[in-house]
C-alpha cells in the first residue's frame, strides 16, 4: 500500500515553503470565482499545467489520475449547462473545476506529508490558547498512519483464518462474529499503546522538565 | 485530552481510510464508498467529541496529500471539487451522532441506533453535501437533490450496520462514558 501522493523532484515549485504553496492556491481559488470568464479559467488551467509539467517537472500521469477522478463531473457539467443554459458556460465551469483539481494536485505532489504537517502544527499554534498542544497533533497524525497497515493486517488475519475453518458467515452474522470482534480488538490495541506511550512520558507538558533521580547516597 | 482518547481518535481516522479501500460502488459521478460507515461508527463508538476529531483527523490526512480517500483520490483537490460538501460535513456528522448516541447510552439498541445514524450521517450529510454540490456545479438544486436519491438505500444499510457493530462494542468494550451520572448507578 503506497501512501502518499508526493513525487520528488528537484524543482522551484518543490523547493518553496509548503505555507507559500498553500496560500497561491487558495488565492488561485478566490480569484477564479471573482473573474468568472471562458478565458480566465482557460489561462489559469494553461498556467497551472505549465507550472506542474514544465516548471516541476511532474509526471503527466499524476495530474492525469487527479482529471480522472472528476471525469464524470466535468461531463455532468457540460451536459446540464448545455441543456439549461449553454455550452460556453459549461466550458467555463469544468475548466474552472479541473483547474483547481489540477493546482491542488500539483501542490500535493510537491510538498511532503511531513512538511504539510508542520504547516498545520504551525497554523494549530493559536489553538494553544484553548489548550491544544500542537506537538500531539504530530503525534496523533503518526498514530493514525501507523494503524492503517495494521488494521489492514489484522483484518486479512481474521479472514484468514476464518477461510481455514471453511469459509466465513456473510450477512448480519458476520458483524456480530467477525467486524465487532475485530474492532474491540483494535479498540484495546489502540488502548495498549496510548499507555506505553504514556508510560514513555508522552502525556508530559513540552517544556519537558526532567526530574533527576536523587544521587544514591550509599553509592559504591 | 488523555493519551487513550488520541489513539482512539487516530484508530478511527485509520479505521474511515481502510473502508475506502474497500471497492466503491460507481453511481452516476459520485461513489457509494463504506467511508461513511466510518463516519457513523466514530460517532456512535466514541462519542461526540473524539468521534469528530476522528473524522476531522481523517480528512486532514486526506488534505496534506494522502490518497486515503475511495479510489485513490487525495490531497487538497477533492476539497475544491462537487463533493466537497459531503467532506466538510462528515466531522459534524460524527459529532450529532456522537452526541445523541451519549444522551441515549442507557437505552441504546440498533433501533435507536440507526436512528441517530440516519439522522446525523444521512440528514445532517444531505442538507450540507447537496447544496454545496448545486452550487460548484452550477445545478438547479432540486435536480441535485434527485439524484442523490441514488446514495439512501446505501446509506441507510450503513446506518444499520453501523448501529448493530456499535451495539456489540457497546455490551462488549464501552468506549462511551455514561454522561452526567453518578459512576455505579445503573
Amino acid at each position: 500500500m503506497t501512501l502518499a501522493l508526493y513525487v520528488p523532484r528537484a524543482s522551484l515549485v518543490h523547493r518553496l515553503p509548503a505555507g507559500a504553496k498553500l496560500l497561491c492556491l487558495a488565492a488561485l481559488a478566490v480569484a477564479l470565482f471573482l473573474l468568472p470568464t471562458l478565458p480566465a479559467a482557460a489561462g489559469a488551467l494553461a498556467g497551472v499545467l505549465v507550472v506542474g509539467l514544465a516548471v516541476a517537472r511532474l509526471p503527466p500521469a499524476v495530474l492525469a489520475r487527479q482529471a480522472r477522478a472528476v471525469r464524470w463531473w466535468l461531463l455532468a457539467l457540460l451536459v446540464v449547462h448545455a441543456l439549461t443554459t449553454d455550452l460556453r458556460t459549461g466550458a467555463h465551469v469544468a475548466l474552472r473545476l479541473l483547474a483547481l483539481v489540477l493546482a491542488a494536485a500539483v501542490v500535493t505532489a510537491t510538498t511532503r506529508v511531513s512538511e504539510m504537517v508542520a504547516v498545520v502544527e504551525r497554523l494549530c499554534g493559536p489553538l494553544r490558547l484553548v489548550g491544544v498542544r500542537p506537538a500531539r497533533i504530530g503525534l496523533v497524525v503518526a498514530m493514525a498512519l501507523r494503524f492503517i497497515p495494521v488494521l489492514v493486517e489484522r483484518a486479512d488475519r481474521i479472514r484468514a483464518a476464518q477461510a481455514a475453518r471453511g469459509g466465513s458467515p456473510r450477512g448480519v452474522r458476520a458483524l456480530r462474529t467477525t467486524v465487532a470482534p475485530l474492532l474491540v480488538q483494535v479498540l484495546q490495541m489502540a488502548h495498549d499503546v496510548s499507555e506505553a506511550l504514556d508510560a514513555r512520558g508522552a502525556d508530559d507538558d513540552p517544556p519537558r522538565r526532567r526530574r533527576r533521580p536523587a544521587p544514591a547516597e550509599a553509592s559504591p | 485530552m488523555k493519551t487513550r482518547d488520541l489513539a482512539y481518535v487516530a484508530l478511527f481516522a485509520a479505521i474511515i481510510a481502510v473502508l475506502g479501500t474497500l471497492p466503491a460502488i460507481p453511481v452516476g459521478a459520485v461513489p457509494i464508498t463504506a467511508q461513511t460507515l466510518g463516519v457513523m461508527l466514530a460517532g456512535a463508538v466514541l462519542g461526540a467529541r473524539r468521534g469528530f476529531l476522528a473524522v476531522l483527523l481523517f480528512l486532514l490526512l486526506v488534505a496534506v496529500g494522502l490518497p486515503l480517500l475511495s479510489s485513490g483520490a487525495g490531497g487538497l483537490a477533492p476539497f475544491a471539487g462537487p463533493t466537497a460538501g459531503y467532506l466538510f460535513s462528515w466531522p459534524f456528522a460524527a459529532a450529532l451522532i456522537g452526541w445523541l448516541t451519549e444522551r441515549l447510552w442507557d437505552r441504546y439498541n440498533v433501533a435507536w441506533g440507526m436512528a441517530v445514524n440516519v439522522l446525523g450521517g444521512m440528514v445532517l450529510v444531505y442538507a450540507v453535501g447537496i447544496p454545496v454540490t448545486a452550487a460548484v456545479l452550477d445545478a438547479p438544486l432540486w435536480a441535485t437533490a434527485t439524484s442523490a436519491l441514488a446514495f439512501v438505500p446505501g446509506d441507510l444499510l450503513k446506518a444499520f450496520v453501523a448501529a448493530a457493530i456499535a451495539d456489540v462494542v457497546r455490551r462488549s468494550y464501552p468506549v462511551i462514558e455514561r454522561p452526567r451520572r453518578a459512576v455505579g448507578s445503573r
